[in-house]
């Protein structure tokens, strides 16, 4: 069944985000840094009235953290809202998902955030799920610990 | 109260509509445990509120309910027709009450008595009668949503937040006068308006507390027992729906303390204790919560006993039950259906309370939390959320980022430049002593890993109290006071541990609040807390409060002090009010005569000040120089060598100071006769016909607190009779009889007469004879 996802670009490459996750779309302003926080969150932006904690999202794949990224994807988890910073934005059209194919084998981070794979034009694209990649309490605890 | 009873009347209506279809099914289908539940919560809530808001009729008729529908809880009785019938009647009458309150009308009270017999088992079935359509009065208050409220918050942030915008661009280049003007206007506005929309959602916790002293007050008189209430930080801010959903645990938590845990005062006095049991309320913010604590010192909770009880209701077994930890134990407390007491009382109820409360107190998103100690008393404190409250917080700066630290966790603000700081290293940790007072230094930078500013120059150190103990926290800058509106942050922020949470001030730019009990435990700071603080801090502050007292010169120019109890007031006399007469100095005081006792010289004075003491029966006047002040007498205070005029000394405020000895001045300057005439012992005197006694002896028994009389009114019974040799044999059977002698020397060993000059022995013989007669 086709499904509305928005495709966006992390670390250079594309992913598609489920648009029930996305509640917005931004570009994030001034960021207050949040000490001793995990290697993942950037920090604090203000989004209108609310405050939104901001995730570096190459960083939480494990990736080299992206200082540059201003544009993010604003998605609510656990009633908490997160900007999910990404390069870039390409598009937003219906998709139908599609299972992994066989035997590939992908990194310990985008496993785990990999929910499928979309086929945009004959190219394949790693559908993600934003939630994985927010930092929990206990995913937290442990950068933190390690910190 | 108005407020109270307004606020009682909007809840019951607003109870009574959403149980209307409750009702409804429940006389439908009687064995639906559910809605006999709901009805039960309702008559039981009504039950509650009538008794600090002193509403009998209101309370007679919902306590018959509960008793009814406990018992059919308890399966003791089956929901047939005529009982289902009886509720609603009486549930149907509580709405006209309230209705009847609400408009001010009253309502014939003849039909109380029968709604609450026919709740009786085996009373005739009741005929379910219209409910008149009663008057409604024209209320001010509306009852919202909150989500409305919220909305209406998230809006008027968004406004503030366009406002800055504007204002920022504006200031940007040559402006309009009158454009500036307008923006001003709006700012103001737009400012006023937050603080309303603000106020909207938050109430002082106050609110809550405000109607403990009458509910104790009443709870314990109507329990007999004596309690004193101590409530504080009744100025914390909480969200009005969190106020809402704490009440009814409250009230139920504070009832149960007076009722189960505090005991009587005999049983009291019997353990070692006050007999006034105490409780205190307090409410404090600590990190992101908010903890109301209730602490009472009453008996605490026998956790053998509430599994002897729990072990006969069963499921589980004694066994079971006596395996778990002792947390566990004191958890049992919150089974529902549970009394920790043996009878039901008009009080607390039957055990609705514990389960229901923690039950509400989990839905806002808290805990409860027990700190039993048998014999000893019992400590509830309830955690609940900080989200969207507002607090006081100093902003402060490290580096180039800004933090918001509680106003309340902080004592006082220093810079550690100032002659009075001091900060040392000891071993790796640094401590800060700050005017004798040594204290953990927190190293804001170094805890968040931030640069500080300016290396070298001054910083800022906030003295912050935790539970346990203070610490000084080094900042780089003090910025501002402000009001903040509060919200959680995300888990990924939390678990720092170092933040209670984020808010979003007028720059715009989100700001992290400090958590400062986190931060001390992220420093590793150990403060080992007492559980019984909070009461050794009380009886501390009991034993400085002393004795009040009068502190002032006398006329001999010597500092004294008089206990304040036995001052009935200060006041000046003319010089030509007081005679040296009759023996001695008296004075005219409104228009009676008062001995006047002083020490130092009278004469030469154009005016007096006088201190008007009393014990209660007679009063004697001091005159004195002048009052100087009221002082706090310690406890401790050296005897004077002797008797006389000078109790002992005290030592107040580093120096010696004298009390007045008011026993001594009562004894020595008390006129006798105004003793009251009803308790003094009557003395006969059984004259011979010289009247030698009348004239000679009368005068000295009165003034030693006899009445004296010669000839027995009728009904009248002597408590001694005083004689000459020949005593009249029929005197002798009614009273002792003492004897007065006109020679020296005693007649032989048998002779038990006094000489009749020997005034000391006369007065001892007297005395003796009369309480002896009292024994007897």
């Amino acid at each position: 069944m086709s499904h509305l996802y928005l495709i966006a670009q992390v670390a250079g490459r594309p992913v598609a985000i489920d648009s029930d996750q996305v509640e917005s779309v931004v570009d994030i302003g001034e960021v207050t840094a949040v000490p001793r926080a995990c290697a993942h969150v950037r920090g604090l932006a203000a989004l209108r009235s609310r405050v939104v904690t901001v995730v570096d999202t190459q960083s939480a794949l494990g990736l080299e953290p992206a200082p540059q990224a201003k544009r993010a994807v604003i998605t609510l988890v656990d009633g908490h809202h997160y900007a999910m910073l990404v390069d870039a934005l390409d598009d937003v059209a219906p998709f139908d998902l599609l299972p992994m194919a066989a035997g590939v084998a992908l990194d310990s981070v985008w496993e785990n955030a990999g929910r499928g794979i979309v086929e945009r034009d004959g190219e394949p694209i790693l559908a993600i799920d934003l939630a994985s990649l927010v930092p929990s309490y206990a995913s937290a605890a442990e950068t933190a610990v390690v910190n | 109260m108005d407020d109270l009873i307004q606020e009682f009347i909007a809840e019951t209506r607003e109870t009574l509509e959403a149980l209307s279809g409750e009702i409804v099914a429940w006389e439908a289908e009687p064995g639906d445990r559910a809605r006999l539940d709901a009805i039960f919560r309702f008559v039981h809530t009504v039950k509650g509120s009538c008794g600090f808001l002193d509403l009998p009729r209101l309370g007679r008729l919902s306590h018959a309910a509960e008793d009814v529908l406990a018992q059919v809880r308890a399966g003791e009785r089956v929901p047939d027709r005529g009982l289902v019938n009886a509720v609603l009647a009486v549930v149907d009458r509580i709405g006209e009450l309230v209705e009847a309150i609400d408009s001010g009308t009253s309502l014939d009270d003849s039909g109380d008595e029968l709604l609450i017999a026919a709740l009786a088992e085996g009373a005739e079935e009741i005929s379910q009668a219209a409910t008149g359509g009663g008057m409604r009065a024209a209320s001010r208050s509306v009852r919202l949503n909150v989500d409305l409220l919220d909305r209406m918050m998230s809006g008027m942030s968004d406004m503030v937040l366009a406002r800055n915008e504007l204002a920022r661009r504006l200031r940007g280049g040559d402006i309009d006068p009158t454009i500036e003007a307008a923006l001003e206007r709006l700012s103001l506005t737009v400012g006023e308006m937050r603080d309303t929309v603000t106020r909207t959602r938050m109430q002082k916790i106050d609110a809550l507390f405000s109607a403990l002293p009458r509910m104790v007050r009443d709870t314990a008189a109507g329990l007999s027992k004596s309690v004193q209430l101590h409530v504080e930080g009744a100025d914390v801010e909480l969200d009005r729906e969190m106020i809402e959903m704490m009440r009814d645990p409250l009230v139920h938590i504070v009832r149960n303390a007076i009722d189960h845990g505090i005991e009587a005062p005999a049983e009291r006095r019997a353990a070692g204790k006050r007999e006034t049991g105490r409780l205190s309320v307090s409410a404090r913010q600590s990190g992101n919560q908010i903890i109301i604590e209730i602490v009472d010192d009453g008996r605490g909770i026998d956790t053998e006993k509430l599994i002897r009880k729990m072990a006969a209701v069963g499921p589980r077994s004694e066994r079971e039950l006596r395996a778990l930890s002792d947390r566990a134990k004191l958890d049992l407390v919150f089974q529902p259906g549970l009394s920790s007491k043996d009878e039901v009382t008009e009080v607390s109820g039957r055990g609705v309370g514990m389960d229901v409360v923690r039950a509400s107190i989990e839905q806002i998103g808290g805990r409860v939390e027990l700190d039993s100690t048998l014999g000893k008393g019992l400590r509830i404190a309830i955690h609940v959320p900080l989200t969207l409250s507002i607090i006081s917080a100093i902003v402060v700066g490290v580096g180039q980022q800004r933090f918001a630290i509680p106003r309340q966790a902080i004592e006082e603000i220093v810079t550690d430049r100032s002659d009075a700081i001091r900060i040392d290293t000891l071993g790796a940790t640094s401590i800060a002593t700050v005017r004798e007072r040594r204290m953990p230094l927190i190293d804001l930078g170094e805890i968040l890993g931030l640069e500080r500013s300016d290396e070298g120059g001054a910083h800022m150190l906030a003295i912050v109290s935790v539970s346990g103990g203070s610490y000084a926290l080094s900042v780089d800058t003090v910025l501002d006071n402000e009001e903040l509106v509060i919200k959680p942050a995300s888990p990924a922020v939390m678990s720092t541990g170092l933040y209670a949470g984020q808010t979003l001030p007028d720059s715009g730019l989100p700001m992290l609040l400090l958590d400062c009990a986190g931060m001390a435990s992220v420093s590793g700071l150990n403060f080992n807390r007492d559980a019984n603080q909070g009461f050794e801090e009380e009886e501390v502050e009991q034993a400085e409060t002393g004795t009040p007292a009068l502190l002032f010169r006398d006329l001999d120019g010597v500092r004294r002090a008089v206990p304040l109890v036995a001052v009935d007031r200060v006041e000046q006399v003319e010089a030509s009010a007081v005679r040296f007469a009759g023996g001695r100095f008296r004075a005219t005081i409104d228009g009676r005569i008062l001995p006047l006792a002083s020490q130092g010289d009278i004469e030469g004075r154009g005016r007096l000040n006088v201190l008007r003491l009393k014990d209660g029966a007679s009063e004697v006047s001091y005159a004195i120089d002048e009052a100087l002040d009221i002082i706090l007498l310690p406890e401790e205070v050296v005897a004077a060598r002797e008797a006389g005029p000078v109790a002992g000394v005290a030592l107040v405020g580093g120096e010696q100071i004298e009390l007045l000895d008011v026993f001594w001045v009562f004894d020595e300057h008390a006129d006798r006769d105004e003793e009251d005439g009803a308790e003094a012992p009557l003395c006969l005197i059984a004259d011979t016909a010289d009247g030698w006694m009348a004239s000679f002896v009368r005068p000295l028994l009165e003034s030693a607190g006899y009445r004296v009389t010669a000839q027995l009114a009728p009904g009248e019974t002597p408590a001694v009779v005083l004689s000459s040799d020949e005593t009249p044999p029929e005197l002798a059977e009614k009273a002792p009889v003492v004897r007065l002698r006109r020679r020296r020397a005693a007649n032989g060993a048998g002779d038990d007469s006094v000489y009749r000059y020997d005034r000391v022995g006369l007065l001892s013989a007297l005395e003796a004879r009369v309480s002896s007669r009292g024994e007897g």
